[in-house]
């Protein structure tokens, strides 16, 4: 417990950083948004009476004060793209990014480690040349084009998946706002044609996300995999004439988790900020594309609302991630 | 946790993870689809008030057809076939009837017409309402002001049903700037319970609510993800639609637009880009209707402060070596109207976009920089990156043009964001660029391009009194019906731009919209928008 308390009071400098870096770097952009809002027709007064309507008038220090001080009241501050707090805006986003990303990552999970542990086992197979070129395949292609290109054929040609139009097909009913992902709140209240519809409508984008993680997934697990199997113990337990399946699975597995335990906390909250790409290919309404799109229309508050959520997300995994260790590896317990 | 549990549990999460059925549409799905519009665009609505601070072209929409206003405009059909709104001829929407006086226009409203949550609509709204739009600062007051409407005791209250609206001096813009979307009736008596002391016209309460008593009002709004409209049963404001429900789903690739189009999965894509349209009408599955945006060009902008661009040689000789046709077929894939190649830059007629007598000329480009005197011209060519598939494009062409006679030019991609800021500056010397004016009038164009009030649209910071002169000459003779007088001065102001050319036109671009083949009643509206309440299906 101490261990924890400790980690949780090293975080605290860390957000106050991004407090004041998030800020400055939004106020250091070019593009003045008062002249972006001011829309059509404007005219020097109607881009002041805009300014002042925005604050964009007062000192730079005394805007900041008002930015922590509507922080520390749980404040995001107001999206001029969208029209909404930020902070609404933000919860709503983050589960569909969250659900997208994570079945994408588990996917991922599924076909990567195995695939890793036989391409160790059987180095220099083909299970291993497969492994390779799944891998290099899959961080080559670039994001939007797996996710087109999946759309082309199994939307446009075939016709198996459903329009590419978000988390949900346009005439069917969002579940009610349980846990805010559309499965897990689809079966909690027991409405399975909406559980259906927004499981279809996910497949195309979660395959895309895993085509694209499962290369340092896989590289990973069968790196540390092959590091474990050519150490001694696995000699030893070999010798001891163990079967393979318990020599792999229970001993060598069991050891070459770590690595990849950190590996998948990385491309999880790499995962999560950074599929801008397929949330547009597929119009998902996630955080990434909302991010971006106020960064292109010099919106601060929610690019500063965006930079604070994944800071916070990331430093919660990495703290996640360190107690995860404790229960893989008890040596890692002991140390701390 | 034990170690072993832990480990035993994520094989169990492998072995859970599932292999999903395709979907199946339900017969109930089915019927709604038949009374439901499923319209897809790049963009969605980020406030659902005209009125609102830095309100996007897709919030004007909503405004439009969730409000209603005094007048409108008829709809004609043009000689393609397709429908336009017409120009010329206002409709009574709120109002029964138009009373147009000497220095006044009374309104008569209809005595049935809603609002959404069933209050009358009584003078009173409509008092409150236009106050509001010439009160609230930022673009709406800009608009109000194009039309001579500025001052809250321009509206008078005569009766409970009875407006009227006093001129502060004659303006043939007053009458067509009341059926702009700007001024929209809202329900007063609502909105002032929404009113705080910050916060005096409730635009808090209308970015996120529909408190109008238009065709239809907004049921659900996501912001970014759809916008669910249903009809609002007892307007009238004009025919009942047929639409009962209408979805606008927000998709940004333009790949998936399509692809929702040609599977039918959608029932309108709006505002396609030129290279989809050129290949969907090619392709004949869909209803593809173009129409030329009124009062709208491309043009290539030089600012007459920066030397060498003062020069009006320099600026002539540009104009004679561009690529005018090249341009067309790169950027618009030849879908746009050109606005060279006419017979003289000294136009003979009022009609506007007019053509420029301007065509691609190197050699008389060559001598016209050789008479400038001017020589190793070192400047850049800056473009609005969020209109980037337009002009890159011509960009190019513009700086490889300009390489042969001499201007050698880097090219400056100006983000989206930036680009008003970087255009109020007026420091650009050389920019491709887009503007159209709502009000389809030559004098309302060069109010704001070529006027010596030298707006944020003046790219060119071209101030001259003699333009000023014409401009004025023409907006003072319509407003008393003056033909001739107008007529001289238009021919005068459009002859005078193009012989001293601070801005090269290009061409006039074209709106584009795919709609399923059972889909009819699309009209092009200045707005640019779409009206829902004329479209039909099935």
């Amino acid at each position: 417990m101490l261990t924890i308390a400790k980690r949780l009071l090293t975080v605290i400098p860390t957000l106050i950083g991004v407090v004041i870096v998030t800020f400055l770097l939004t106020r250091v952009l070019p593009g003045d948004p008062a002249v972006y809002f001011a829309g059509p027709a404007a005219t020097p007064q109607s881009i002041a009476e805009i300014r002042k309507s925005l604050g964009l008038d007062r000192p730079l220090p005394d805007q900041f004060a008002h930015y922590v001080n509507d922080l520390a009241h749980g404040n995001f501050g107001n999206s001029l793209s969208t029209g909404r707090p930020v902070a609404t805006e933000i919860s709503s986003r983050l589960p569909a990014s969250a659900e997208l990303t994570l079945s994408g990552l588990i996917l991922a999970i599924v076909i990567a480690v195995p695939l890793g542990i036989f391409a160790a086992v059987k180095q220099g197979s083909f299970i291993d040349h497969l492994c390779r070129v799944i891998a290099t395949a899959g961080v080559s292609l670039p994001v939007f084009f797996t996710g087109l290109l999946l759309v082309y054929i199994f939307y446009f040609n075939l016709g198996w998946s459903p329009a590419p139009i978000g988390r949900l097909d346009a005439f069917a009913t969002a579940p009610p706002d349980i846990t805010g992902f559309y499965l897990i709140d689809s079966l909690i209240t027991g409405n399975f044609e909406t559980f259906r519809a927004s499981l279809s409508q996910l497949v195309l984008p979660a395959v895309t996300l895993a085509v694209f993680s499962l290369a340092p997934i896989t590289r990973m697990t069968r790196a540390s995999m092959l590091a474990i199997l050519a150490s001694e113990f696995i000699r030893t337990a070999r010798a001891s004439g163990l079967n393979d399946r318990t020599v792999i699975l229970t001993y060598a597995f069991r050891n070459a988790m770590l690595p990849v335990v950190t590996t998948l906390g990385m491309v999880f909250s790499f995962l999560l900020g950074a599929n801008v790409l397929v949330e547009k290919v597929f119009a998902w309404p996630g955080i990434g594309s909302y991010a971006v799109e106020a960064l292109l229309q010099s919106d601060f508050a929610p690019v500063q609302g965006f930079v604070l959520t994944m800071a916070v997300l990331y430093v919660a995994l990495n703290l996640l991630i360190d107690m995860l260790y404790g229960v893989i590896d008890p040596r890692v317990r002991l140390e701390a | 946790m034990k170690r072993r549990d832990f480990l035993k549990s994520v094989t169990g999460v492998a072995a859970g993870a599932l292999v999903p059925a395709p979907a199946i549409w339900s017969a109930a799905k089915a019927d709604a689809r038949s009374e439901t519009l499923l319209v897809v665009t790049e963009n969605g609505p980020n406030n659902l008030d005209i009125h609102g601070v830095g309100t996007n072209r897709s919030g004007y929409e909503t405004s439009w057809n969730c409000y209603d206003r005094l007048i409108s405009h008829e709809t004609k059909t043009l000689p393609d076939g397709t429908l336009s709104y017409d120009r010329d001829k206002f409709k009574p929407e709120l109002a029964e009837d138009m009373n147009i006086g000497d220095m006044s226009v009374t309104f008569k409203l209809k005595k049935n017409a809603k609002f959404h949550d069933g209050t009358p609509v009584t003078a009173k709204d409509v008092k409150w309402s236009l106050d509001r739009s010439v009160t609230v600062g930022g673009f709406p007051t800009v608009q109000m002001k194009a039309g001579s409407l500025v001052n809250k005791e321009q509206f008078v209250i005569v009766d409970d049903s009875t407006v009227r609206v006093d001129f502060i001096k004659k303006d043939r813009l007053t009458i067509p700037d009341l059926a702009v979307i700007v001024p929209s009736v809202y329900n007063s008596e609502l909105l002032k319970t929404k009113a705080t002391e910050k916060d005096p016209w409730a635009l808090e309460y209308t970015k996120s609510n529909t408190a109008g008593g238009g065709a239809y009002k907004v049921t659900s709004w996501k912001p970014g993800v759809e916008t669910v409209y249903e009809r609002h049963d007892d307007w009238v404001g004009g025919k009942l639609p047929q639409l009962k429900k209408i979805i606008w789903r927000t998709i940004p690739s333009q790949g998936n637009r399509r692809a929702l189009m040609e599977r039918g999965d959608a029932d309108i894509s709006f505002d396609l880009s030129s290279k989809d349209t050129s290949e969907m009408k090619k392709a004949n599955k869909l209803v593809i209707i173009s129409n030329p945006i009124g009062n709208g060009m491309y043009c290539v902008e030089l600012n007459v402060k920066t030397p060498p661009f003062d020069n009006p040689k320099v600026r002539q000789a540009i104009a004679y070596a561009l690529p005018y046709q090249k341009i067309m077929d790169a950027a618009m894939f030849g879908l746009a109207n050109p606005m060279f190649g006419g017979p003289s830059n000294n136009v003979t007629d009022i009609s506007w976009p007019a053509k420029t007598g301007y065509s691609d000329d190197i050699a008389k480009a060559k001598a016209l920089m050789a008479e400038s005197g001017v020589s190793n011209i070192d400047t850049t060519i800056s473009f609005d990156l969020g209109a980037g598939d337009i002009c890159e494009p011509i960009s190019v062409l513009v700086q490889e043009a300009l390489g042969q006679i001499g201007i050698k030019t880097a090219i400056n991609k100006v983000p989206g964001a930036n680009w008003r800021s970087e255009m109020a500056k007026k420091s650009m010397p050389l920019m491709i660029n887009f503007f159209s004016g709502w009000l389809d009038y030559p004098e309302y164009y060069f109010f704001w391009c070529y006027s010596g009030q030298n707006s944020i649209f003046n790219t060119s910071s071209y101030v001259n009194p003699d333009m000023d002169v014409l401009i004025n000459g023409a907006a003072a003779a319509a407003a008393i019906g003056d033909k001739d007088k107008y007529a001289k001065d238009v021919e005068g102001f459009i002859s005078k731009a193009y012989n001293e050319v601070p801005r090269v036109p290009l061409f006039q671009p074209l709106l584009n919209v795919a709609t399923q083949k059972n889909i009819s009643g699309y009209a092009y509206w200045f707005h640019r928008q779409l009206d829902y309440r004329s479209i039909v299906k099935g």
